[in-house]
């Protein structure tokens, strides 16, 4: 999922590294910047993985939730009648292994409400239920 | 172009012109950009001979008064049932029509020459854009006013229309009160204070000094802008009450009458700063959302914040407080002592504390700032924890309400706290958006449209109301069922 993301980063960071300074300083110098980026690689893919963890969510009655965070933990929680449009989108890299970003908006700018790595399936079935349901509850301002 | 009336009525008739003083005061908009080339040209023709750039004026005065006679002449406007129509451009043909039920607002906007030509600028915003639309100069004084009632009626009721020219005052600012309050702002006090640096400094090292002075002229200058436009802007002051909102009314060379509804306010906020606190006074701001309509979805919603008090007592700011959100006064309480560790200097203010309908805030050192939100407005509630609040057991609460900036925030309280506050704000919300919703049990319940209200048995979350009766028909969360017992009408 999201770590494979940062290991395929991460792989084709050492190799780019590794092989500039095979070239510029010697065979020993690739080799420390290989492991280098290799460790960093590690580190962050397990505090993305964390991250990732930490990210979930819950759909109510009236409204959804969404909590998220390690360092900074957030929770959101959005009356369903408050969405002004439901947002799926879906990059180059989460394309690859199937997966859309799920995002709510609503007429606040700091509303926080996005549920990235769903597959595919359930983000379409997220998205026809929060719009489904934003539609049946709407409220005006 | 005939003056005697033709028999049949054509379909150019009821298009009304601008005033004829037109041209001349729109020429007046160019007058302190060409005082300033004046001025300059007056500087240089010293070293050379200035007759040129006199010359030049003449011609730029002259080609814009010309175009504003060909602008006044190609411009009309009418009334055709609910719309209002403008056309204007000679080259370039510009037709609008201003559907009357979808008009927002109606500014008048008197800038300094139209006010010694006695006509006004008519601006008109319609719901789901924040900008003009429409815009109408010159009229008569009278005139605007006037249109102005006919395109309000369009959408409230004329009786209020008619109503709303007169309202009681609820809140002015004097002149010197004013004065006073921009000399106290920080940015006031900024300028005086470098000023003040400089005139030292160049009784020591001139040199030095003349240096400096360049180098912050621009941005003297630009603060002096601003210290000028805070105080033309809010040049006497006045807040009427009408029934559709706060009308406000302000300005020394521009005058703006703009109005605030009351049902779009978001948010509240009172801010006392530093300086104005051993006077007691503070200013009020509302948060009002400016494009909003159901069926435009997007991130097309404006809030603007306006002064609704630029300086005031107290008293004053309580008074119109009132009026704006039925006097909210829940209790605050602080958050717990260990908090001043993270907020070592905001802490002094900080407090927070919601009742069944709004929920209210302090915050700041250096201006203190009360925030009111409506929960009826809330657009999100959301609880945030960051690595230093972690180890204290603390966490902060935000209430968001449509905008940027407006929010409620119970900063820095006790964790078991928060996720209680989170709970009772999502319900109390909920509830107070369902009570903002018309009960059909009211007052002329029989011509409530058929339709989804809250269930009067308070079994359900919503129940159908159809032809006068409550129907069998249910719905909790979105999912339909039936139940049979029927509450009365």
């Amino acid at each position: 999922m999201r770590w494979a993301e940062a290991g395929t980063i991460t792989i084709v960071l050492a190799a780019l590294f590794g092989l500039a300074l095979w070239a510029a300083a010697g065979p020993l110098a690739g080799l420390v910047s290989v492991a280098v980026t290799v460790a960093l690689g590690v580190t962050s893919t397990w505090f993305l993985r964390r991250r990732f963890r930490a990210w979930r969510y819950q759909e109510r009655h009236e409204d959804l939730i969404v909590a998220r965070g390690v360092m900074v933990q957030r929770l959101s929680v959005v009356p369903y009648g408050r969405m002004q449009f439901v947002e799926v989108t879906a990059g180059p890299i989460e394309r690859l292994f199937q997966l859309s970003t799920v995002k709510l908006h609503t007429a606040a700018a700091a509303s926080d409400a996005r549920i990235p790595g769903l597959e595919h399936a359930e983000a379409a079935r997220l998205r026809d239920r929060l719009t489904e349901l934003g539609e049946s509850m709407a409220a005006g301002m | 172009m005939t003056d005697t009336s033709p028999a049949p009525p054509s379909p150019d008739e009821g298009w009304s012109r601008l005033h004829p003083l037109t041209p001349i005061a729109r020429v007046g908009r160019l007058a302190p950009a060409l005082v300033l080339l004046l001025v300059v040209s007056n500087v240089h023709s010293k070293a050379e001979n200035g007759t040129a750039e006199t010359d030049y004026l003449i011609a730029i005065t002259l080609i814009s008064a010309v175009y504003g006679y060909v602008h006044w002449m190609v411009t009309r406007w009418r009334l055709e049932g609910d719309t209002l129509r403008i056309e204007t451009g000679l080259i370039r043909k510009d037709s609008r029509r201003l559907p009357l039920g979808r008009i927002q607002a109606v500014d008048i906007v008197r800038p300094f020459l139209a006010r010694l030509l006695g006509v006004s600028e008519l601006r008109i915003r319609l719901a789901g854009s924040g900008s003009t639309d429409g815009k109408l100069a010159y009229l008569s004084d009278a005139q605007a006013a006037e249109l102005r009632l006919v395109l309000l009626a369009g959408h409230i009721t004329t009786e209020a229309a008619v109503s709303s020219n007169t309202g009681l005052p609820m809140a002015s600012v004097d002149t010197g009160r004013l004065l006073a309050s921009v000399f106290l702002s920080l940015v006031t006090i900024i300028v005086i204070g470098t000023v003040a640096v400089l005139a030292v400094l160049d009784q020591f090292e001139p040199k030095t000094a003349a240096a400096v002075a360049g180098v912050l002229a621009v941005y003297l200058l630009s603060a002096a802008g601003v210290i000028w436009r805070r105080l033309s802007g809010q040049y006497a002051f006045i807040a009427v009450e009408a029934p559709e909102g706060v009308r406000i009314r302000r300005g020394l060379l521009q005058t703006i009458s703009e109005t605030v509804p009351y049902g779009r306010i978001q948010a509240v906020r009172q801010v006392e700063p530093l300086l104005w606190r051993p006077f007691g006074w503070c200013r009020l701001e509302v948060d009002v959302a400016g494009a909003t309509s159901r069926n435009q979805r997007g991130e097309g919603t404006s809030v603007v914040r306006k002064a609704i008090l630029p300086v005031g007592s107290q008293q004053d700011s309580w008074h119109l407080l009132a009026r704006l959100l039925g006097a909210p006064d829940p209790e605050r309480t602080a958050p717990p002592g260990r908090a001043r560790l993270k907020a070592p200097l905001s802490f002094h203010f900080l407090s927070a504390g919601h009742d069944a309908l709004h929920a209210v805030c302090v915050t700041g050192r250096i201006n203190r700032a009360t925030t009111w939100v409506p929960l009826e407005k809330t657009q999100s509630i959301r609880r945030v924890q960051g690595p230093l609040q972690r180890p204290l057991g603390l966490a902060t609460v935000h209430v968001d309400v449509a905008g940027k900036r407006a929010r409620a925030e119970f900063r820095d309280r006790e964790i078991e706290e928060a996720d209680r506050l989170v709970a009772e704000l999502t319900v109390l919300s909920r509830s107070a958006r369902q009570r903002d919703r018309t009960l059909p049990t009211a007052a002329g319940s029989d011509a409530a449209p058929s339709g989804w209200y809250p269930d009067p048995a308070g079994r359900h979350e919503r129940r159908y109301w159809h032809e006068g009766r409550w129907t069998e028909h249910v719905a909790n969360g979105g999912r339909r069922t039936s139940d049979a017992s029927t509450p009365a009408p």
